[in-house]
């Protein structure tokens, strides 16, 4: 089933849907993935990339780009999906992923695939690579944004705590970056790990701008977003909440004892496939 | 992280406590104050892609300097060196070529990871230069980068450089920014000995060069322990032992061929001498290429024992711990009976 053509109208619900199928027909290739993860962050991704950013599918090096920089290494599933919805990279590499020389490793790495602009894996790096990208692109009078995705859990990273107050002091309203709150990291609920909460308030009083969504609510998302970019010139970096649901689209994972590496039986994956294929959106 | 009370202790004739910052000229040596920060400004003034960068310590890695000529292109990340060298990533990829500057025990420890992944697994063209190398400081271990030559060589993808003296800094930081991709170098900052000026000496990236010849001893040597060769050899001349230096200032990637035809003239005591723990540096580097090619001179390593290093002035600690000239000429008679 090939991406929905760029350009077209097509609703962000229907990418939404695109990006999970394409997140689901990888983790069937390897029998394995973040796929819980992939579900729960794909409405975010839609956003990010079919009504968000700027960039060109033909040409992901584009100077004009914004950056998209996946912090949380492991949801490079999630990422190659809304790539391949993106138009950037071609479909047919989806039977690549995780596989010997695959330009879709498992976890996401600058220099295998294009679109990619950060290697993650080791978490809480993100935020401050963004500061940097951040500062670089107002050096040069750009004005692309920078978005980057971590997760719940980097907040344990005392490195992110450095680039939310780095990204405050230099005034990067140029940066909005989106934290998936899915509760759920190695160890257990990521708020039994290391509490984070009262996450919006502690942002706020950090200097940050911050909007709170539900992330699999793709009118909330939005919203969000163009919230976030509307803070281009305050001075404040922006940080969207995202709470969301691990699995979403598919019952029966949404259902499933949470845990950060969600056990799928081999012949579940079809049987995922088809309860995503039942509620494709227009 | 520094005390007040630890600054202006250079102005002493002879230290004698264990401060942080301390100069390494002995008195009387010539000096340069400040050669990376006016290197620096000297680069940026033809190469607007040149960015300073550093986490507190400005004054200290001589970045001030930079970052009087150059405000705007200044960034100062606060006191956290993995948000600095994760920032350091984030403005090469777009096209800068920042220089990012810390105390070198906090890039090696402290922000190692942020380094490798975000630097040298990304390859970008970022130059790390470092301050307070090996046992450069006599505060204590906290501040004592004995083992920074270890861990960055072991990083695939980056450069590490060692240099002597203010000559070679001012050299060795255009050529950083030619080189495409990550640098570590190991700084010396405040007022810095001029020694390599009178040998003619010019600093090539991956080139160890020979300053003296000599027939009974060949020092190999980074860093200010080609200084104390230097210093050594003279020394020795006096007791009629004839020694040559080869200063290998690029640790990695090493002048193999340099060094395997120095090593491998017959008839020399081969001594390796670095600021560094004997672990990991140029000693373990330079025996490990000899053994690959079958080159086998009588052998000997001078570096920092495998120890946490005491606090104290740094005359005394280097006489303590066997890198300081006296120190040097006494090891190599007894080695040669």
């Amino acid at each position: 089933m090939s991406p929905a053509p760029r350009g077209h109208n097509v609703s962000l619900e229907r990418r939404a849907w695109g990006i999970r199928r394409h997140a689901l027909l990888m983790g069937e290739v390897q029998g394995q993935g973040y796929i819980a993860q992939a579900l729960d962050i794909a409405d975010v991704l839609a956003v990010a990339y079919f009504h968000a950013m700027r960039y060109r599918p033909d040409d992901p090096e584009w100077e004009g780009r914004d950056r998209f920089l996946l912090s949380n290494g492991h949801y490079a599933i999630a990422l190659y999906a809304a790539l391949i919805e993106a138009g950037i990279v071609p479909e047919e590499e989806l039977e690549s992923y995780g596989a010997d020389e695959s330009r879709l490793p498992m976890s996401g790495m600058a220099s295998y695939t294009p679109g990619m602009e950060m290697s993650g894996g080791s978490l809480g790096l993100g935020l401050a690579i963004a500061v940097g990208r951040c500062l670089g692109l107002k050096h040069k009078g750009s004005d692309a944004r920078v978005y980057t995705l971590f997760s719940d859990g980097e907040l344990d990273e005392g490195s992110v705590w450095e680039a939310i107050m780095a990204a405050a002091h230099h005034r990067l309203d140029n940066l909005i970056a989106i934290v998936d709150v899915n509760n759920q990291q190695a160890d257990g609920p990521s708020t039994a790990v290391l509490g984070f909460e009262p996450l919006p308030e502690k942002l706020a009083a950090f200097g940050w701008f911050v909007r709170r969504v539900d992330g699999n609510d793709l009118a909330a998302v939005r919203d969000a977003f163009d919230a976030a970019a509307a803070q281009a010139g305050s001075g404040r970096p922006a940080m969207i909440v995202a709470d969301t649901l691990m699995g979403k689209g598919v019952p029966f994972l949404e259902a499933r004892e949470k845990n950060h590496f969600i056990r799928v039986e081999p012949h579940e994956w079809r049987l995922a496939l088809d309860a995503l294929d039942e509620r494709k959106p227009a | 992280m520094t005390g007040a009370g630890d600054r202006g202790q250079h102005d002493r004739p002879r230290l004698t406590t264990s401060a942080m910052i301390a100069s390494i000229a002995a008195e009387g040596q010539r000096t340069m104050a400040a050669p990376f920060g006016h290197a620096l400004v000297a680069l940026a003034q033809e190469d607007p892609s040149i960015l300073g960068m550093t986490a507190d310590l400005g004054k200290y890695t001589d970045l001030h300097v930079f970052a009087q000529a150059f405000p705007e292109r200044h960034y100062q990340m606060g006191m956290a060196e993995q948000l600095l060298f994760g920032a350091a990533s984030g403005l090469a990829a777009e096209g800068f070529t920042p220089f990012a500057t810390t105390y070198a025990v906090f890039a090696s420890r402290r922000a190692y990871d942020f380094i490798h992944q975000t630097i040298a697994e990304e390859e970008r063209n970022v130059k790390i230069a470092c301050a307070l190398p090996g046992l450069t400081s006599g505060y204590g271990p906290s501040h004592q980068a004995t083992e920074d030559l270890a861990l960055f060589r072991a990083m695939p993808n980056m450069v590490v450089i060692d240099p002597c003296d203010a000559h070679e800094i001012a050299q060795a930081v255009p050529a950083m920014a030619q080189h495409r991709g990550p640098v570590y170098m190991r700084l010396l900052r405040g007022q810095v000995p001029l020694v390599l000026d009178e040998y003619g000496y010019s600093f090539e990236l991956g080139k160890a060069k020979l300053l003296r010849d000599g027939a009974d001893v060949l020092f190999v040597s980074s860093g200010i322990m080609t200084m104390r060769a230097l210093e050594a050899a003279t020394a020795l001349a006096a007791d009629r032992v004839d020694c040559g230096v080869l200063h290998v200032a690029t640790i990695k990637p090493l002048d193999e061929a340099a060094i395997l035809a120095a090593c491998a003239r017959p008839g020399r005591l081969v001594v390796v001498a670095e600021n560094h723990s004997v672990h990991g540096g140029l000693g373990e580097a330079v025996a490990g290429l000899l053994m690959r090619a079958g080159v086998h001179p009588a052998f000997r390593m001078v570096g920092l024992p495998d120890a946490f290093l005491a606090a104290g002035a740094l005359p005394t600690l280097h006489d303590r711990y066997g890198i300081s000239t006296n120190a040097l000429c006494a090891r190599v008679k007894t080695w040669l009976g």
